[in-house]
């Protein structure tokens, strides 16, 4: 059980400071983006990570690759602690784990070809050059779907779903075990959004990947993740199998963010119900007391304004971070 | 088998050629170009082009206005002044070549850094940067001439360094808006060194106000080494050099418009030429606008 877990994080934290002043810089607040946040990830599963906007999640995705380097707390590859590592080791094991950027617009370099920009892991990684090279690039193209004419071509000269699929090649190039998937289809189409599913599952099955699939969309979520953490103000308030999860929701949170869910049969959604949530989410420098979702939550009592309520196992392989579940 | 070859000799030419192939698309590139080649033939085959020596004077014939045998008339001693226009180029493009040069490889890898490391490092170089814009770069190549020492080396490699502030902000300025963007952190999460980051995508997209900025450059480092001439640190009078042709002749416009003109029309069409072909090249070597 414990042998096949790939990733595990400890009580990670990533507080982004405030300061003040020009020549003496004081920290006058701080922003919690991650709070002390605890999970693993199994080889070869897909854990999807829900969560409303700003409640940190690709804060999340960009320190378990030490892309930020978190304020606290441990994340171990393989058994094998991240955080405490010199960042010129870290440089080789980036070979091992990547990440699918949400912008596609943004994440490849305007001035490379598409060549170019699947060969720069390449060149870092191996000592493959030449033809040898070319022949590589050719292959991982026409693997995620790419016509490998297509090479000479610069990422302007590509549509929204095609850039995606060439990130997708950059980040297959050194056969990584493990991929961040940071929103990667919600700046697509629709139309488009099904194929890079399609694309990122069959890649799973024969690379053997494990992903951290990180999305707002609850419905994408449910088709492809095998577990899903939702997280809320840089908290992961429940982690469940996916089918637990939206069946049994426990945490008032979840449960909300199922309930905003259209269903797409008219007459069952006008008869479902809706549970909407009182005010706004509060701001992640000034964070209430006790537990985080008190102010809004449906059900809350008196000992959710105190305590901070921990992530428990209430059932096998369900946790949940509140009070009254 | 046939196609994998007409593949492979293309792929040859390399990127000049594909630059080149861009540019002549557009007239005003290539009239840039044309004007920039020109200036630099005229410079290097001098000696062949030139009708009269340019330091042949000739006190009775003192500001000649044009004729055939002098086309561009005789200056305030009598010399020949399209031969001397002809002889100064070779000095004036130096000057305006060797002092961007400078510029730009100083200033754009201290700007580049500041930026890409932030924080103390940032902080440190811009006050640096910050004094040495605080002087007018007439007033600092003159302090720092008073350091090296009179002569035209000096006074390139003087206005060449107080140029590098320029280069440095600007290089800062671009790449501070590049950092952010998702390609370079993609860099980063693929594992390539800083050096690399920096070589293969921080420079290359953060080259084209530089570029821009060099060509409007060359105007001004001709007339700072002119100046500075003038005032007696740079090429000393006989030596043919447009500026300093420029502020010899200017005592005489009222009586000799051809003296001050013609050295000026140089310059000026020159930085139009240099101007035409960096606007072109910033184009050209944008992917983004290919055809």
């Amino acid at each position: 059980m414990a042998n096949d877990i790939l990733i595990e994080i400890k009580n990670l934290s990533m507080y982004f400071p405030i300061t003040k002043g020009i020549i003496r810089q004081q920290k006058i607040a701080e922003v919690k983006a991650v709070d002390g946040v605890n999970f693993f990830i199994r080889k070869g599963e897909t854990l999807g990570l829900v969560g409303e906007s700003g409640c940190g999640k690709t804060t999340l995705g960009r320190c378990l690759l030490q892309l930020i380097r978190p304020t606290s707390g441990e994340v171990y590859f393989e058994g094998v602690d991240l955080c405490t590592m010199a960042s010129d080791h870290l440089r080789s094991i980036r070979q091992r784990m990547q990440i699918i950027f949400q912008d596609p617009f943004d994440s490849l370099d305007p001035r490379m070809t598409a060549g170019e920009i699947v060969a720069e892991p390449l060149r870092v990684h191996t000592r493959i050059r030449g033809r040898e090279l070319r022949e590589k690039i050719a292959e991982l193209l026409k693997i995620v779907g790419l016509d490998p004419s297509m090479t000479e071509r610069y990422p302007h000269q590509f549509s929204g779903g095609q850039r995606q699929r060439l990130g997708i090649a950059r980040a297959l190039a050194i056969r990584p075990s493990f991929i961040v998937c940071d929103e990667p289809i919600s700046a697509l189409d629709v139309s488009i959004q099904a194929q890079i599913i399609n694309l990122l599952e069959d890649l799973q099955g024969e690379f053997d990947l494990t992903y951290l699939f990180i999305a707002h969309d609850l419905s994408v979520v449910r088709h492809i993740s095998h577990r899903v953490a939702v997280m809320y103000l840089g908290k992961i308030v429940e982690v469940a199998n996916r089918d637990a999860l939206y069946r049994v929701a426990k945490h008032p949170y979840t449960i909300a963010l199922l309930s905003a869910v259209p269903i797409p049969d008219p007459i069952v959604e006008a008869s479902r119900e809706r549970i909407i949530l009182r005010g706004e989410i509060p701001s992640p420098i000034a964070l209430p007391p006790g537990c985080n979702f008190h102010p809004r939550c449906p059900i809350g009592v008196e000992i959710c304004q105190k305590e901070i309520p921990s992530l428990r196992e209430i059932e096998e392989g369900h946790w949940v971070a509140c009070h009254l579940a | 088998m046939g196609e994998m070859n007409e593949k492979s000799e293309k792929r040859e030419r390399g990127p000049v050629w594909d630059v080149f192939r861009r540019l002549s698309k557009r007239i005003t590139a290539m009239m840039g170009l044309v004007i920039v080649v020109v200036f630099l033939l005229s410079a290097l085959f001098a000696p062949l082009l030139a009708p009269h020596d340019p330091y042949e004077h000739s006190l009775a014939d003192k500001l000649a206005t044009p004729s055939w045998d002098y086309p561009l008339g005789r200056d305030e001693l009598g010399r020949c002044i399209l031969s001397r226009i002809i002889y100064g180029a070779r000095i004036s493009l130096l000057i305006g070549l060797i002092v961007i040069s400078i510029g730009i490889f100083v200033g754009v890898p201290i700007g580049v850094v500041s930026a890409y490391f932030g924080g103390k490092v940032d902080f440190i170089v811009q006050r640096f940067v910050d004094t040495m814009l605080a002087f007018p770069g007439i007033l600092l190549a003159l302090l720092l001439i008073a350091m090296l020492g009179v002569g035209l080396h000096n006074v390139m490699i003087a206005v060449g360094i107080s140029t590098i502030p320029i280069y440095a902000r600007l290089a800062r300025s671009s790449v501070l808006a590049i950092k952010s963007r998702q390609f370079v952190e993609a860099a980063r999460s693929i594992g390539s060194s800083h050096l690399r980051i920096i070589l293969q995508h921080l420079i290359p997209n953060s080259l084209s106000p530089i570029i821009v900025q060099s060509t409007l450059h060359m105007a001004t480092a001709i007339l700072w080494a002119a100046g500075l001439g003038f005032l007696g640190l740079g090429v000393s009078p006989p030596t043919a050099e447009w500026g300093a042709m420029l502020n010899g002749g200017r005592l005489y416009i009222r009586v000799a418009y051809h003296v001050a003109t013609f050295p000026g029309l140089m310059i000026f069409v020159t930085v139009l030429g240099f101007n035409l072909l960096g606007d072109g090249l910033r184009d050209a070597l944008d992917p983004r606008l290919k055809t």
